[in-house]
């Protein structure tokens, strides 16, 4: 156990994934990429529902406002992928900072009704502005970001454009990672944290609880905006379906899956999920079906999701080796 | 250091509390008794903020905070316990009272710093001064109803108040509880120069530390003083204390 809990787990996995393409088809990358994506987005909704106890119903507004920014901005005004990856965080991080004003008015049902509220807002913009959005046919043909100078770097060469996104995409979400890992052990995620154990007391220890939950939403809103500048292009195109409902509850599922109780739940809730949907669907067309039972074990068999199933395992086991 | 000037409270026409007036010295311990129902509770809340009174006002050290939300309230120096047991009940014993003090020393907005390295021996020192070091690393749910009462006057006094408001602290307790947690907060008041107002069911608690009284009765002062001429009103002794007796 002692020796296990030292291993950086974190830096293993990372250095793991970066020799999915040495290794694997192209088919297996693309499957990473995808997963590297939603585990960012799933660890930012995290932020609100695990860390805060908020629970969003429209996380999904901000993956799409983050993934328009930077597809727009890369198709139509040809602004370099520098540039317009921190675009799409803050700007999904204004949209969140002016839905959340309202929002963390409200508390519970009606705080997550109001996000949905929100996020259907969004999608219907997205939706109906044909000249900006693309309106129903989406966005198609985002570009890649310009690789030719890391290729020419020596030891760095012979990739295919895919891949060089995939590196690319392992390092942003890396950092990413770290950083709201950082903010959940900081002095400010430990005041979330009383948030959501006890907002009447928190207040009471001073915390401006609604002050702090706007600040919560506008942070995971503005990582859920990387997560969606990011897909885009990974997708080679922004539709508007990136801030319909079914995302945001796509999004909510591997959260639960995964355990919201533990940092990187949300992520491995988003590696199972799609893997199991990728498999699945090979053998039969019922994948709602398969994932509606999924739900329903998961709810009564572990509350915990599969993180938080993981941790009382290796307790059980401790305990049992101690004895 | 406190002072309630005529404050009234109704909910949907049914007077709560109707037109209460306290005053209290710094460094003084007051109670403020009355059966169920008189409106201590409420009292309480619109001392602190939880709720907005409809009429009145409150002073603390001169300053108007009528009306002013909880957090405001709190960082201007005023401590509160709950009358139902208000913990963190998933966060360890360390950390609820951590929590408090950094809220208080204002490091909740530091996005950056490893929380667990922050005010460990602050913590460390409240938490022994309250007898609950040994249980530091426990999860605080799974406490003791009388060491999780304990616990919260921690958290409060980890916000360093000058004023310290105990809505029932022993509630649900048993007698050795009590009397202990009554030695505990008498001491700690005393340590700290606190001023401290509470309510209270046990009367024999109330008469051995509180060197004023005010009695409610139906939302209204019927009487205040020293315990003895609390002691001697006949009016309390009618509506109240005869009640017990």
């Amino acid at each position: 156990m002692g020796l296990l809990a030292r291993v950086p787990w974190g830096l293993v996995i990372l250095a793991a994934a970066f020799f999915v393409p040495a290794v694997g088809s192209r088919f297996y990358v693309f499957l990473a990429n995808d997963i590297v994506i939603w585990a960012l987005f799933a660890t930012s909704l995290n932020l609100l529902v695990g860390v805060t106890g908020l629970v969003s119903f429209g996380h999904a507004a901000y993956f799409g406002i983050g993934a328009y920014t930077t597809g727009l901005l890369m198709k139509k005004l040809a602004v370099p992928f520098l540039l317009a990856f921190p675009a799409a965080g803050l700007l999904a991080g204004g949209f969140a900072l002016f839905f959340g004003f309202f929002c963390v008015r409200l508390t519970r049902i009606y705080f997550a009704m109001l996000t949905l509220a929100f996020a259907q807002i969004v999608w219907a913009i997205c939706f109906k502005w044909n000249e900006v959005t693309g309106g129903e046919q989406g966005m198609p043909e985002i570009p890649y970001p310009d690789f030719d100078r890391i290729a020419a770097l020596p030891l760095l060469g012979g990739w295919r454009t895919a891949e060089y996104f995939y590196f690319l995409t392992l390092i942003a979400v890396a950092v990413c990672l770290w950083l709201l890992r950082r903010i959940v052990g900081s002095p400010f995620g430990r005041m979330l944290t009383t948030i959501r154990e006890n907002a009447e007391r928190a207040e009471f220890i001073g915390v401006n609880v609604r002050r702090y939950e706007l600040a919560a939403f506008v942070l995971a809103g503005a990582f859920a905006g990387l997560a969606g500048g990011l897909f885009g292009i990974f997708n080679r195109g922004v539709f508007p379906d990136f801030a319909y409902w079914t995302k945001s509850s796509e999004v909510l599922i591997m959260t639960l899956l995964g355990g919201m109780g533990t940092f990187y739940g949300p992520a491995l809730g988003a590696l199972v999920l799609i893997l199991l949907n990728q498999q699945i669907t090979s053998y039969t067309e019922y994948w709602p079906f398969v994932l509606g039972v999924i739900l329903v074990v998961l709810l009564f068999v572990f509350p915990g999701g599969l993180a938080g199933a993981a941790q009382a395992a290796a307790r059980r086991l401790g305990g049992a080796r101690r004895a | 250091m406190l002072e309630v000037r005529d404050i009234r409270k109704s909910f949907d026409g049914f007077l709560a509390v109707g037109g209460v007036s306290v005053k209290l010295d710094r460094g003084r311990i007051a109670a403020i008794i009355g059966p169920n129902g008189a409106g201590k509770t409420t009292f309480f809340n619109l001392v602190t903020g939880h709720l907005k009174p409809d009429a009145g006002r409150v002073l603390l050290d001169g300053r108007d905070i009528t009306g002013l939300a909880p957090h405001d309230v709190c960082r201007l120096g005023m401590g509160r316990s709950f009358q139902r047991t208000n913990i963190f009940p998933k966060l360890t014993v360390h950390e609820n009272v951590q929590a408090a003090f950094l809220s208080h020393r204002g490091r909740g907005r530091d996005l950056w710093s490893r929380v667990e390295r922050l005010y460990r021996e602050e913590t460390e020192g409240l938490l022994a001064s309250l007898g609950l070091l040994e249980h530091a690393s426990e999860t605080s749910g799974f406490l003791s109803h009388g060491a999780q009462k304990q616990l919260e006057l921690g958290i409060a006094l980890a916000s360093e108040p000058s004023l310290l408001l105990l809505d029932e602290p022993t509630a649900g307790m048993s007698a050795t509880e009590t009397r202990e947690t009554i030695r505990l907060v008498e001491r700690i008041a005393r340590e700290r120069g606190l001023t401290l107002l509470f309510t209270e069911h046990d009367m024999e608690v109330v008469f051995s530390i509180a060197q004023r009284i005010t009695v409610l009765h139906q939302g209204l002062v019927i009487a205040e003083g020293t315990p003895a001429e609390v002691r001697a009103d006949p009016q309390v002794r009618r509506v109240y204390l005869g009640e017990r007796q």
